[in-house]
């Protein structure tokens, strides 16, 4: 029963890599690559189930979790150019 | 056994399904912003379907409290990534297309 699920799956994952490829600005490239992230953890838990080993959940908690880390900072380097400075006048930093 | 299959692998498909109408709508949408908001569909409506079938595919225990933190947490970081990405488009200059233009 998950089989044609995952094939979906994968297909919406070669739709998101061609997005990220023929897209035009750099924040239509982002918003691709968190796409194809969000769509890599639901097919790390489909595959996990299709081959009857469940354990692959523990490596789809840290995909997901990384995914969002990635998208900040890379949110943060191209609006302030720098991963490390501050945003506000303080000099804690806001990460 | 059945009903409670034929239940969940139809949650799983409709939320499959519904990945691939995010992805048309991402593809079709002709701004930044209105191809965010398409995009919202992939992280709310699709994981959610498909990780609540999967809940109920596998009934309580370790595996489905696993797959329930992955979908708080997918719950809570997709829509602060996409409002972050709306807030830096719109500090980058990013025009978008309103309707009078």
């Amino acid at each position: 029963m998950f089989e044609i699920p995952t094939f979906i799956i994968l297909f919406a994952m070669l739709l998101a890599l061609v997005l990220a490829i023929i897209s035009k600005t750099i924040y239509d490239k982002i918003l691709a690559v968190n796409i194809f992230g969000t769509i890599t953890v639901l097919f790390i838990v489909l595959f996990g189930f299709l081959t009857k080993r469940p354990d692959f959940l523990d490596i789809a908690l840290v995909y997901a979790l990384i995914n969002f880390i990635s998208t900040i900072a890379i949110l943060k380097f191209f609006e302030y150019g720098d991963i490390s400075r501050s945003s506000t006048k303080n000099e804690q930093g806001d990460i | 056994m059945g009903i409670i299959n034929l239940v969940s692998s139809l949650f799983i498909t409709i939320g499959a399904l519904s990945i691939i109408v995010g992805l048309l709508g991402v593809y079709r949408m002709p701004d930044f912003y209105t191809r965010l908001h398409a995009a919202s569909i992939i992280d709310t409506l699709g994981a959610m379907l498909i990780l609540f079938g999967l809940i109920l595919y596998y009934g309580l225990n370790i595996v489905s409290l696993k797959l329930l933190l992955i979908l708080i947490f997918i719950l809570i970081t997709t829509p602060t990534a996409a409002h972050a990405l709306a807030k830096s488009a719109l500090h980058g200059n990013l025009k978008p297309i309103l309707k009078d233009d």
